[in-house]
């Protein structure tokens, strides 16, 4: 690992502690991965933001009394309180005062108190082959993506330590010829029908993260089907099934206008052809619920988007629903939701939104019952952090599930 | 043996091999290491103590603070074996080590022969080289040695 004379000055403590304690733990992951240098980047989404023990508190006030601020624009993820509406969130006294102090270090670095994993949804958009050091797998996934930047999975803690000293290790993705696909997915062959369903997208980037693990995969066959928000579903459920970083979808993303302009001059090193029983059975691993008694319905896993918003008040169309709802969003969506009359009519239906956080960090939910959900993030989440099952379904599916106080499905679409 | 060094450090316990891989976040209790990932085949069970074998390290970003907590509880893996190299697990030790804990080895060795669940397994990655011993019968002998003749002197 080549360190500049201004590297060394940090790591010698010129920039103070905090600066060379992040100095050296950004050097030291990059020389285990076979970085010969540090390199600036754009900006950072933090993920360490998110209380997970009293450890992860002392590390962030151990770096602001070091002296810490970021060096570059910083976004931060949820954190593990309801800033808006703390009484939405079950802790004990002790645990609620340490997640304020760790949500309140990483403010006090400079980063912004976004507390979203949509990030880019809430204005942070790195540029088309910018380098940014970026955490929170479905960020990293769709900065890769569907923005074209450039950014490894910096686990929590990397994060802001990339953040304070505004630079990253040179390796994996931010590597042009690690970015090109050696995995040809063709999903011509799936019917229009399902290919235009929202449900299909998180159980496709199932799929994807059960079948290649981190690899980089270009998928034929999409073109006409996908928005933002889609692809945005594909890409947290393959981030969390698997390790997927980064995924081409060819004439869609931004990298692929075609499958050859992605793929490796080395060639595919596997071919898959998606049937629709593939989809039906992944499908199906996305369930764990053993009945059709539903007792909760969750969505925004990543955050919902002020487009999902609408979506369900337009599904809702003046109807209430009789199971608890739980809408998780950032403050972004929820402050424009407000200020356009939209939010009271969804909170006078039933929908409780949850701001700032989301139900698989912290304990919002029941800890028993069968939740259902549109998020293969949820889906593969929500049965270790919650103590739930879950049931998965499309967004229309849980808005009428929730209407109607009982499930309700329409599975013609899977075959 | 082969395998290279992420994070160096000497360890034994028993050897816990995962069949799927793992996210660390939403999968492992942050306090008392338990596996609570439903879906997974060795759910139940614990990390903590264990020479932990993750052919396929997989998920959430947040596993490296899970990491950290295990090891500021004294329940985190004794080591951990990588099938491959991955930035996540090892900023969890990297971090637990500027606040003066000791850190778990990771080694990066893509299932090795001595990587079967149950097997008693001593290993020193302080380097170079990685050195593994395993109990075999009762006696402890270096791997790459012939058991059969170990176990019956």
């Amino acid at each position: 690992m080549q360190l500049t004379d201004v590297e060394r000055h940090i790591l010698a403590g010129g920039h103070g502690e905090a600066a060379a304690i992040a100095l050296r733990i950004v050097s030291e992951t990059g020389r285990l991965l076979g970085a010969d240098r540090l390199i600036p980047v754009a900006s950072a989404h933090v993920d360490g933001c998110l209380y997970l023990g009293d450890t992860g508190t002392r590390f962030a006030e151990k770096l602001v009394q070091g002296g810490a601020q970021v060096a570059v624009p910083t976004t931060l993820n949820v954190g593990a309180l309801d800033l808006l509406n703390p009484a939405n969130i079950r802790l004990n006294d002790h645990t609620r005062a340490m997640v304020r102090r760790h949500m309140q270090a990483y403010e006090a670095m400079g980063c912004r108190a976004t507390w979203t994993c949509a990030p880019y949804q809430a204005g942070h958009r790195p540029k088309l082959g910018e380098d940014v050091a970026w955490g929170e797998s479905n960020a990293v996934v769709f900065c890769n993506s569907v923005l074209g930047a450039r950014t490894n999975r910096y686990g929590d803690l990397l994060d802001i330590a990339c953040a304070i000293i505004g630079r990253a290790p040179l390796y994996g993705l931010h590597r042009p010829e690690n970015r090109e696909a050696r995995i040809v997915v063709d999903v011509s062959q799936l019917s229009s029908r399902l290919r235009s369903s929202e449900a299909f997208w998180p159980v496709l980037g199932a799929w994807l993260g059960r079948t290649v693990g981190e690899e980089v995969a270009v998928i034929e066959g999409l073109q006409g089907f996908a928005n933002e928000d889609r692809l945005k579903a594909l890409g947290a459920a393959a981030a969390s099934y698997g390790a997927v970083a980064l995924f081409h979808i060819a004439g869609v993303t931004p990298e692929a206008p075609t499958v050859d302009a992605v793929l490796s001059k080395d060639g595919a090193r596997a071919t898959f052809q998606v049937t629709a029983e593939m989809m039906a059975s992944t499908r199906d691993i996305l369930s764990t619920a053993q009945s059709d008694a539903i007792d909760y319905v969750a969505v925004g896993s990543p955050h919902l988007s002020y487009e999902e918003a609408v979506t369900i008040a337009e599904r809702l169309a003046g109807r209430t629903v009789r199971l608890p709802f739980y809408a998780n969003t950032g403050r972004h969506v929820v402050q424009r939701l407000e200020r356009e009359g939209r939010l009271k009519p969804l909170v006078d239906a039933g929908i409780r939104f949850i701001v700032d956080t989301c139900i698989v960090v912290t304990p919002i939910v029941p800890s028993s019952g069968i939740l259902m959900t549109n998020s293969g993030k949820f889906a593969c989440y929500v049965p270790g952090t919650t103590g739930c099952d879950v049931m998965f379904g499309s967004t229309a599916e849980c808005v009428e599930s929730a209407v109607a106080g009982r499930l309700v499905r329409d599975m013609d679409l899977w075959t | 043996m082969t395998g290279s060094i992420m994070f160096p450090g000497a360890a034994s316990g028993p050897v816990l091999v995962l069949d799927r891989g793992l996210s660390f976040w939403g999968g492992v209790d942050p306090k008392t290491g338990e596996i609570l990932d439903v879906r997974h085949p060795q759910c139940g069970k614990s990390v903590a103590g264990s020479i932990l074998a993750i052919a396929e390290p997989i998920g959430s970003s947040s596993s490296s603070a899970v990491l950290l907590e295990l090891i500021a509880a004294g329940t985190a893996p004794a080591a951990i074996v990588l099938g491959r190299a991955d930035a996540i697990l090892v900023v969890g030790c990297l971090a637990a080590r500027e606040l003066d804990y000791d850190c778990p080895p990771i080694i990066v060795d893509r299932l090795p022969d001595w990587a079967t669940s149950g097997g008693l397994v001593m290993l020193d990655a302080t380097g170079p080289e990685i050195k593994v011993k395993q109990s075999v019968a009762g006696s402890t002998v270096p791997v790459g040695e012939d058991v059969s003749k170990k176990v019956a002197r």
